[in-house]
């Protein structure tokens, strides 16, 4: 517990002090790309104050000052796999971004799409002494949830509290300063595998960054791809990446269930490469130009050419339909979508008052998915893009880059976590205060 | 095994990853701090150094003095800096040949060397200039412009005879009081300190001026007159413009200094004192006797 604290409060600090400097970098470290965009903070809005239309989620704040992709090395489902290679990526990245933005970063802000999330919800209950709620009371609360056994190597990445209820009215925000007996507060956390966050430190320690925030990029990928009402009436966020397909379920503006399925646009392209019989960059190259989920009668006149170079004239002259491509693709991204159907039923997401569904992530181009996706998920589906943003390139403002911007608003206006309120005095051990007189004695 | 073809078209181009050096380099470039340092600082710190090491030998010291001593020189032996002539104005002769003596200065010489205002201070020591005005004229003239003191009296004291202008500085030897004859004659010890004084009393006396060979001055405090026929005027210290008015008065209403005095004593205001001669004392004593009736034998 304390040393949860302890952790996230420090990132918490190195993030306060990026702040204060100006300057923060977005790692968004996926499975076929790695993004790095710099934001600079020039303090509080200062343009649309007049205008009378206050931003969102504070993305007038910041300014996209340098921004960099590169092609992902080393990482499969989201996860670390290769470090060295990983590192040289990320150095490319950070370094092709620093050059954009003429200015040095120390300070990231990182996202996990992959590492096994999983979702617990938690509850607490607390008499109040006084009958107004304080915020020491919150804390108090915090601290009251029963956290499950979540088991050994694991982490937790997010501990969001989602509800608070004051006696008998549910549904409050922020209850501080309302009357009342008993508080009670829903919470929702996420732990992930604790070695991929244990890499994922290691690698940015060695390109000598410091780590100011890390989260999930299912649930950032949300926070950008959602519209406001969305975020408040209940949807669900796929974000399909290369290795891994996160889905995050958001209403009244907080995420309360996240999961992520191991296949994404990586397991098409290896199906086309196995299926074609092309190396991986030659099925990625067609998956993109040619690539579909719905064939027509059309499809199969056109040929493509999917070349080779053994040499042999009747290997590397091989031509296949677009029917037979689609053919192809079109069992694996059901397959996702009947993965994500079934997560979402698992987190009874048909009860939801609405149940709108945004699919968004690099694998979503795929021509013809919203139809596809509509059969398997349900009636309401449309394609989503992140929210726009000051300064960002035009080659990133596409649905792959839905976790980078993602993470640049999680970096200009984190969610309030568990670790943002002050242990409460109780919680302490004993130990810390014999350690307190030890200092006193020792030193005077 | 090689390639079959080497030019593959579709070839990827891995990444052009930075080594962890290159990556650091970068990093520490972007530092706005060793950036500064190594854009200013650095050249900065170079190139003072190197000149400091250069300068640090006497002999490059001395090879860049004589340098640049030679090109000074060179620039100021240029023909339009030269003055070959000197030209005096509004002196008499005597006095330009002393100006040319005092300043001694040998033609052609560089306008650069010279230096106006010693040679300004130089030419107004001599006493016959009262102010002296040097420029250096295009064609490579000297010109100097010289007031010249004006004698406006003749001081008589005990080493000679010499000439003062109106406010009483020296302005040169006389040999004989005759010499300069049209000009009055004053003496008598601390007279040059008066002479504005001793100008306006010979204005007031301007109506015996025929009758007058001098002023004395006596006891470094008050004004005697000297008058022909062995007549004196004393003048007192306080006002002796006011006691001279008197006198000529007197002098016009009974014709006092025509008679047979010696002394007019004006030093009392309230009581003008005069004398007889000595041969006018002994008439005047005789006519009374015989007007008494008493025969002198």
């Amino acid at each position: 517990m304390t040393d949860l604290y302890g952790m996230q409060r420090a990132m918490r600090n190195m993030r306060k002090a990026a702040m204060q400097r100006g300057v923060i970098a977005i790692l968004d470290i996926g499975t076929s790309k790695i993004a790095c965009l710099i934001l600079r903070f020039d303090g509080p809005e200062r343009f649309r104050e007049q205008e009378g239309i206050g931003s969102m989620a504070g993305q007038s704040s910041f300014r996209v000052i340098g921004a960099a992709t590169t092609r992902s090395r080393g990482v499969k489902f989201g996860e670390i796999a290769t470090m060295g290679e990983t590192e040289r990526a990320i150095r490319t990245a950070v370094q092709a971004a620093q050059k954009m933005a003429n200015q040095r970063v120390d300070h990231v802000i990182a996202c996990l799409s992959g590492a096994r999330p999983r979702s617990y919800g938690l509850d607490g209950v607390v008499e109040l002494h006084e009958n107004t709620v304080t915020e020491h009371d919150i804390a108090r609360v915090l601290a009251a949830c029963d956290v499950p056994d979540y088991g050994d190597g694991r982490e937790i990445l997010h501990a969001q509290p989602v509800n608070f209820a004051l006696d008998h009215r549910t549904g409050l925000a922020d209850p501080r300063g309302q009357m009342g007996n008993q508080l009670a507060t829903d919470m929702h956390m996420v732990t992930v595998d604790a070695n991929v966050i244990q890499d994922l430190l290691y690698c940015l320690k060695r390109c000598d960054l410091e780590l100011a925030g890390l989260a999930s990029s299912a649930y950032v990928a949300g926070v950008s791809s959602l519209v406001e009402d969305e975020q408040e009436l209940g949807s669900a966020c796929i974000d399909m990446g290369g290795g891994a397909t996160g889905v995050s379920i958001f209403i009244k503006k907080h995420m309360i269930y996240t999961d992520s399925v191991r296949l994404g646009g990586d397991s098409v392209t290896s199906d086309i490469s196995m299926g074609l019989q092309v190396p991986m960059a030659v099925a990625e190259r067609i998956k993109t130009f040619y690539g579909g989920v719905v064939a027509t009668g059309m499809d199969d006149r056109e040929m493509i050419d999917i070349g080779g170079d053994t040499g042999d004239w009747e290997h590397d002259r091989r031509r296949v339909s677009r029917a037979e491509l689609i053919g192809i693709m079109r069992p694996r991204v059901e397959e996702i979508l009947e993965e994500v159907r079934s997560r979402l039923d698992a987190a009874g997401f048909d009860h939801l008052p609405s149940q709108q569904i945004v699919l968004t992530g690099g694998a979503s181009q795929i021509p013809g998915l919203d139809g596809l996706a509509s059969k398997i998920l349900g009636q309401q589906v449309r394609l989503g893009r992140p929210l726009r943003v000051q300064g960002l390139p035009q080659a990133a403002t596409g649905p792959a880059f839905a976790g980078s911007v993602g993470l640049s608003l999680f970096a200009a206006h984190p969610q309030d976590e568990w670790w943002d309120f002050d242990i409460p005095m109780d919680k302490y051990s004993g130990r810390s205060l014999k350690r307190a007189l030890k200092w006193f004695k020792d030193n005077w | 095994m090689q390639q079959m073809n080497a030019q593959r078209p579709d070839r990827i181009k891995r990444d052009p990853a930075p080594s962890r050096a290159a990556y650091r380099i970068h990093r520490l470039w972007l530092t706005p701090l060793f950036r500064a340092l190594l854009r200013v600082g650095l050249p900065s710190f170079t190139v003072i150094m190197l000149i400091g090491l250069y300068v640090s030998d006497a002999e490059n010291r001395e090879r860049m003095n004589n340098i640049a001593r030679e090109f000074r020189a060179a620039i100021e032996t240029r023909d339009e800096f030269m003055v070959k002539l000197m030209a005096i104005d509004g002196a008499t002769v005597p006095v330009a040949a002393d100006i040319r003596e005092v300043l001694s200065q040998d033609f052609p010489v560089s306008s650069f060397d010279l230096d106006l205002e010693a040679m300004k201070a130089q030419v107004e020591t001599l006493d016959a200039v009262k102010s002296a005005q040097l420029r250096i004229q295009s064609g490579g003239v000297l010109q100097i412009l010289v007031m010249e003191r004006i004698p406006a009296i003749v001081w008589r004291n005990n080493q000679g005879t010499v000439l003062l202008d109106a406010a009483g500085v020296l302005v040169g030897p006389v040999e004989t009081r005759m010499d300069r004859a049209d000009l009055p004659l004053v003496a008598g010890e601390g007279a040059q300190d008066h002479i504005p004084e001793a100008l306006d009393l010979l204005q007031a006396a301007a109506p015996i001026m025929d009758r007058v060979k001098g002023l004395v001055r006596i006891g470094e405090r008050r004004w005697d007159i000297v008058l022909d026929r062995n007549q004196r005027i004393l003048l007192p210290a306080d006002d002796p413009i006011l006691a001279m008015a008197r006198i000529i008065t007197l002098d016009d209403a009974q014709d006092m200094l025509a008679r047979d005095l010696s002394v007019v004593d004006m030093r009392l205001g309230y009581r003008p004192t005069i004398r007889l001669q000595h041969d006018a004392a002994d008439g005047l004593r005789r006519i009374r006797v015989s007007e008494i009736g008493v025969t002198q034998e």
